[in-house]
């Protein structure tokens, strides 16, 4: 469970540019099920996103996940729990291009440590539940956009977190993909991970996968 | 194989190397004196004070015998014009 | 523990994979460097072995020269002066000493020729040094025309080719007999090219050498420990040619090394910035750009080294030859013998791997430590 209190973030405090991006937001996140984020962009949706998902932090506020305060920990435990507990899709999926498809899935485990072969299996597993098996060794710039997402999503779950974000999912898919991402996601759910979502596009907010919609305006919740 | 086995391989493989090098190299030191005695019997026997390394002018073939005037015996203002004048320095003695 | 280990060779692996991706620079990266470290290990293993070469050969040299100075240029010696130095307690032996140079034309080189002190060649014979047969293409039975003061011509028959084995002191050398020597430079007898004495005792030869300038006002004593403080000051790193070979290479480096450390491009910013989105913290990062930079530098400086040392006493250093050759006809040719030193070679490990790791690590800190959220924009 995910718990916000009074978070807001405001970039180049004190500069003549200051910039609320996130005002006071309060939001209690309920484990196992799928939110989604809805707003226009520069609604703060994004900020909101990075901030729970331990990429930034708040300039005020805190942050609890399962009754743990994780919005004052210092650099290195905050990493390893943005590696155990988050597994993050980013919009523009991220992955390092010249690298294979499995080494980019196996990546965020490199801290772990764990024995070669378990990573190896851990990784080669996920790619078969995702279809993606056959093109283990193919380097990330060859795939197709739907196969993109895919792999960003076993990398997002190489560390089995419990919660996975994902930002604006759908921005590069067509139709047919993005109703395969919903199916996706309800699987998943189904599994147990708690899943937040951002998006503006209509497919996904009026989903039946969805369990729950937030409204953002102006770095603010409206109900 | 991993890229770091294989790296493994051959940093292990230079460093082996590199140990073999250090090692002849340490055993060379011993056996220096050994492998110039010939040429110190014949440098005592000849009074021999210089080596032959830099043959190209008289200052520089016996650099520890040149007196004040030998690097200027073309002419006074003579600047510096056998390669190898620079790279032998002044003998200490003229310098002092 | 064992993580730890297995977490630096996952780094390494991505490192590997992450240098692979530029193949083209990274391997010229690697080049350069390794460059570098060759020219800088071969001019320290040559010089060093020179300079101790030099030492052990030249400790056998007279332990005092007395040269004539005639208005402050070194004049011919009477044999007379040798009996004023009998008074003189310590000194063991002393004699006169002939040598002179003759320039030839034919071939543009410089001889030294030589009256030995002790079994002289046959007069109408010479011993020669083995690169001056060489280039002359003198053998044994063959005859060596010279040029004397006064236009004659002398003709020589090498009676023999004196050792390769001695050819960096005898390169250059024409051994003859006093008469032949005297004739050819019309130098009159009783006078000498410098006296050599020799002193059993080295605590002695400092006193002998001041109680030589009083007897002989008009002298010059060169003393051995002044023989190898020259050669020393040729082979030192701080003076000489080594001095003049190292610079250029110090200053390739240093804009090597300035080039990596003036900071990362965009895209590797970018990399880094995911790196941390997926969970590595900034130990990992820094711990990856260190890898980077021990890779390469390690690699660089092994081979370097390696080939650095069969360049030198594997092929006589056969890239300096030319630079010590200079103008010169005669260089002989010699192997340096092996030999090592080893605080010289940590001090070249220490100052090539060093700054280039720390040039690799130090421009990604702030990457590093930056939170990663600007990859979601």
């Amino acid at each position: 469970m995910i718990e916000l209190i009074d978070v807001t973030k405001i970039f180049n405090q004190g500069a003549v540019n200051e910039f609320r991006a996130v005002r006071g937001v309060s939001l209690r996140l309920a484990t196992g099920r799928v939110t989604c984020l809805q707003g226009p962009s520069g609604s703060g949706k994004t900020t909101l996103l990075s901030i729970i998902g331990c990429l930034s932090r708040p300039t005020s506020g805190r942050i609890l996940v399962n009754g743990e305060r994780i919005s004052g920990l210092p650099e290195r435990f905050l990493a390893e729990v943005r590696r155990r507990t988050f597994g993050f899709v980013f919009q523009r999926f991220n992955l390092i291009k010249g690298l294979t498809v499995l080494e980019n899935v196996v990546l965020p485990a490199y801290p772990a440590g764990l024995p070669y072969k378990t990573l190896i299996d851990a990784g080669e597993r996920l790619l078969r539940q995702f279809d993606l098996i056959s093109k283990k060794r193919l380097r990330v710039e060859f795939l197709s956009g739907g196969e993109a997402q895919r792999v960003a999503i076993c990398r997002a779950l190489i560390n089995d977190p419990a919660i996975l974000i994902a930002d604006e999912p759908t921005a590069n898919l067509d139709s047919h993909l993005s109703a395969e991402l919903m199916v996706l996601i309800a699987g998943l759910q189904r599994a147990g991970k708690t899943i937040l979502i951002s998006s503006h596009d209509p497919l996904v907010v009026e989903s039946s996968v969805v369990d729950r919609v937030i409204t953002m305006r102006d770095g603010t919740i409206v109900e | 194989m991993r890229a770091s086995s294989l790296f493994f391989t051959l940093i292990l493989a230079l460093t082996g190397l590199f140990l073999v090098s250090l090692y002849h190299g340490f055993s060379g030191n011993y056996q220096l004196e050994g492998k110039l005695a010939a040429t110190c019997t014949f440098t005592r026997e000849l009074g021999i004070t210089d080596l032959a390394l830099f043959t190209e002018a008289r200052y520089t073939r016996h650099p520890s015998q040149a007196d004040l005037h030998a690097a200027f015996q073309d002419h006074p203002l003579a600047l510096e014009h056998f390669p190898t004048g620079s790279l032998v320095p002044v003998p200490n003695r003229l310098r002092q | 523990m064992k993580r730890i280990l297995r977490t630096q060779q996952y780094l390494i692996d991505y490192t590997l994979s992450s240098l692979g991706r530029r193949r083209g620079k990274n391997f010229g990266l690697l080049l350069v460097y390794t460059l570098i470290v060759f020219f800088l290990a071969s001019v320290m293993l040559f010089a060093q072995s020179l300079k101790r070469e030099a030492e052990i050969i030249l400790r056998n040299a007279p332990e005092i020269v007395l040269q004539r100075l005639i208005a402050g240029r070194h004049g011919l010696i009477p044999g007379t002066y040798l009996q004023k130095l009998d008074p003189l307690p310590g000194v063991a032996e002393k004699r006169g000493r002939l040598w002179g140079y003759y320039y030839d034309p034919a071939i543009k080189a410089n001889y030294t020729l030589m009256v030995p002190g002790a079994d002289p060649p046959a007069c109408g014979k010479i011993r020669v040094g083995a690169t001056l047969a060489r280039v002359r293409g003198l053998q044994p039975g063959f005859f060596l025309n010279l040029r004397s003061a006064d236009g004659g011509i002398f003709s020589l028959q090498v009676a023999e080719v004196l050792a390769a084995q001695s050819e960096l002191v005898s390169a250059d050398l024409i051994l003859l007999c006093e008469a032949d020597f005297r004739s050819f430079f019309h130098i009159p007898d009783g006078m000498y090219t410098d006296l050599i004495l020799r002193v059993r005792n080295p605590s002695e030869i400092v006193n002998v050498a001041r109680k030589l300038t009083v007897l002989l006002p008009d002298t010059r004593p060169i003393l051995r420990d002044e023989i190898l403080r020259t050669y020393d000051a040729i082979f030192n790193w701080r003076q000489g040619m080594v001095l003049v070979l190292m610079t250029g290479s110090v200053l390739a480096f240093v804009i090597f090394a300035w080039d990596k450390a003036s900071g990362l491009s965009a895209a590797e910013r970018r990399e880094i910035g995911i790196l941390k989105a997926v969970g590595w913290e900034t130990a990992d990062i820094l711990r990856m750009k260190f890898w980077e930079g021990a890779i390469v530098s390690l690699t660089s400086f092994f081979l370097g080294y390696l080939l650095a040392y069969v360049h030198i006493f594997y092929t006589s250093a056969m890239l300096f030859a030319p630079v010590l050759k200079g103008w010169a006809v005669l260089y002989p040719h010699f192997r340096p013998i092996p030999q090592v030193d080893g605080f010289q070679v940590a001090t070249l490990f220490f100052f090539t791997v060093f700054p280039y790791t720390v040039a690799t690590i130090i421009p990604s800190w702030r990457a590093a430590i930056t939170d990663p959220d600007m990859v979601m924009r």
